[in-house]
């Protein structure tokens, strides 16, 4: 146990903390919105991040960034940026909508029980992974660096860098977007009315199958979001990149409230600081066990999160 | 496959119309039929890499016997341990540390990776299982990656290296273990604890234990309102199972000599569920078939060995969307209390 480490780079590790989080924030809100909608863990959305961040190296690819290009700046590196995130948000959110419609609407529509889904989610979560393990190899691919990482100033220890300040702000800006949607469009009002009672908004004339089409497709996109986010800031990616950041994610969703959209945020944000502090303390090689051991302590305390279930409230 | 459930439930029902002395010497039969199984060659059952005796051990049997312990937790009490692989490495690594540094005998270390492993499973079980049915696989899940992380990054238990030179079983009267290359000895061994464990479940499930978990199984707020205490009976199925699978962990170790956290993936822990839906969640025949099914299968395939992990995936859902139950499902009992 290392305590200096934490009390000497205290703002480096929380800001650090901060952008981790980020992602695992967007993550965590395709497990909240599909928990609260149909009360079932997506056991496959791990793939759907790990597609995306390939959909983003396939771009980068695409419009001849390597290893080698030079970092781009002004409005190339904008468009850059857009390009990337879009094809992975495309990528995902396609990726969800075909999961849903593949693995589970059928047995959604027979009323399967809980263990049925889930293990036809493993099945699927396998076979993405092993068909992008045929296709693209089993090593780490690098992704190319777009974007200059340089540091502008340092704030309490903390080094603000270019790419750390796109995730937290972008991530922030989706997430604001998303928050907007559910709680003001009339689709947004129509996966709340499926949250709070399926049965009921199916007889209010609620379709059903575009609420949960709609869900996964958000939660698609998000992770496409995450997945481009987690190559801008780590720059690579395999087959298997998913499973830990899945099971963190969720942890996050559980930590926050699950079905809670806030609380995913708020989840995400805390298991990324503490998990930094975590691997100050006890080193590097321990940060998954501290994801995993508050993601036990929480469900012991407070199973319902920290700020509740309550993606069926009116304010979601 | 539907015929298949009319031909099974056939079966069954002229299995118990016949007097009960015909049913012991047919099974005594059928033991022994099984038991001679590495004996025999049988040219068409080897697979690509590996001879069918070898496989009977490794593979075949050990996941019968995971199945059917991850089938106490899963199919009788309805609890979703994702983690499951976790009890086989409790068991492994109590297999490694003590045979290696205290040196006891495999036979004293059985017992005792079986009582390790029930506890940790009661230790785990304890705050978890109060936990609604998802969110335990999530935490069992975490539990597996827990145990794999620690024995990655504690030195004493070996780290990235593993532990090697595990002691073999001392020899009882012909049975002699010291030759690694005949798998037999070690058939027998796995073959006899599969048939006590059966044989310890079966009774279990007759008593008021089966009927308790039973009752959780089908409406766990139900049971509770009848008075049965379910996180003690849920708490019992858990470190059961959890035994059964350290008892297969201190096995493997033995058998292997040397084992790393390498061998104990968190996609093991998929195998292992997959083995107990496959086959047919809550009934042991089922699970022993889907065993089959899981651990031969892949092996035989090693032809296009690059596909079969997807092929795998994708029969998983095709499964669970064409028969959900399994390919042999439990019957309803008739009278549950």
């Amino acid at each position: 146990m290392n305590f200096s480490t934490l009390t000497s780079q205290f703002g480096a590790l929380t800001f650090d903390g901060l952008v981790l989080g980020a992602i695992y924030a967007l993550v965590a809100l395709g497990y909240t919105l599909v928990y609260g909608v149909l009360r079932l863990i997506n056991f496959a959305h791990s793939e759907i991040f790990m597609l995306g961040t390939f959909g983003a190296l396939l771009s980068a690819h695409a419009i001849g960034l390597n290893a080698e290009s030079a970092p781009r700046s002004g409005l190339a590196l904008i468009g850059t940026f857009l390009l990337v995130t879009i094809v992975a948000m495309a990528i995902s959110g396609l990726a969800a909508v075909l999961l849903e419609r593949i693995a589970y609407r059928g047995l959604r529509r027979r009323g399967a029980g809980r263990l049925t889904v889930l293990i036809s989610a493993i099945g699927a979560s396998l076979f993405l992974q092993e068909a992008v393990a045929l296709w693209r190899g089993r090593n780490y691919e690098t992704f190319p660096r777009f974007l200059e990482k340089e540091v502008w100033f340092t704030l309490f220890g903390a080094d603000i860098r270019s790419d750390k300040v796109l995730i937290l702000v972008s991530a922030a800006l989706m997430m604001i977007a998303l928050e907007r949607f559910v709680s003001v469009t009339r689709l947004g009002r129509g996966i709340r009315a499926v949250a709070q009672n399926q049965d009921t908004s199916v007889l209010m004339g609620v379709n059903i199958d575009r609420v949960v089409t709609l869900t996964f497709l958000i939660g698609g996109l998000m992770a496409g979001f995450a997945g481009s986010l987690n190559q801008v800031y780590f720059e690579q990616t395999r087959f298997s990149i998913g499973i830990v950041l899945g099971v963190k994610a969720f942890t996050a969703a559980v930590l926050g409230g699950i079905g809670n959209l806030r609380g995913a945020l708020l989840g995400g944000l805390v298991l990324g600081v503490v998990e930094s502090y975590g691997a100050a303390i006890f080193g590097g090689s321990w940060k998954d066990v501290v994801a995993f051991v508050i993601l036990v302590l929480v469900l012991m305390f407070r199973p319902s999160g920290l700020l509740g279930e309550t993606l069926q409230k009116a304010r979601a | 496959m539907k015929y298949l459930s009319s031909v099974t439930d056939a079966v069954g029902d002229r299995w118990r119309e016949l007097p009960k002395a015909t049913q012991r010497l047919l099974t005594v039969i059928f033991i022994a039929g099984i038991a001679v199984l590495p004996m025999v060659q049988i040219p068409l059952l080897d697979t690509p890499q590996t001879d069918f005796p070898s496989l009977l051990f490794d593979k075949i049997g050990l996941y019968v016997l995971m199945g059917i312990g991850l089938n106490v937790v899963v199919g009788k009490a309805g609890l979703l341990d994702l983690g499951y692989v976790a009890f086989f490495a409790i068991g492994g690594y109590t297999m490694a540390q003590i045979g290696t540094l205290l040196h006891w005998s495999f036979w004293l270390i059985l017992p005792l990776g079986v009582v390790i492993a029930m506890s940790a499973g009661a230790i785990l079980g304890l705050p978890t299982l109060r936990l609604r049915g998802d969110y335990l696989a999530i935490v069992t899940l975490g539990f597996g990656e827990i145990i794999r992380i620690t024995a990655v990054n504690v030195d004493w238990l070996g780290a990235n290296r593993g532990v090697p030179n595990i002691p073999w079983p001392a020899a009882i009267g012909p049975l002699n273990f010291e030759d690694i290359l005949n798998p037999k000895p070690f058939y027998w061994v796995l073959l006899a604890l599969i048939i006590l464990v059966i044989w310890l479940l079966k009774r279990i499930d007759r008593s008021r234990v089966g009927r308790a978990w039973e009752a959780i199984r089908e409406d766990e707020d139900a049971a509770e309102l009848m008075g049965v205490q379910t996180l003690k009976f849920k708490l019992w199925a858990f470190s059961i199972g959890a035994g059964i699978g350290g008892m297969g962990g201190v096995l493997f170790a033995s058998k292997v000599g040397f084992i790393s956290p390498d061998n104990f993936p968190l996609t093991l822990s998929v195998m292992f569920l997959a083995i107990v839906v496959l086959g047919g969640s809550g009934n042991i025949p089922g699970v022993i078939l889907g065993a089959l099914a899981i651990s031969y299968i892949p092996e035989r395939l090693r032809g296009f060995s690059e596909y079969r992990v997807l092929l795998f995936g994708a029969a998983l859902v095709i499964m669970m969307n064409l028969r959900p139950q399994g390919l042999l499902p439990r019957r309803i009992r008739g009278k549950v209390i």
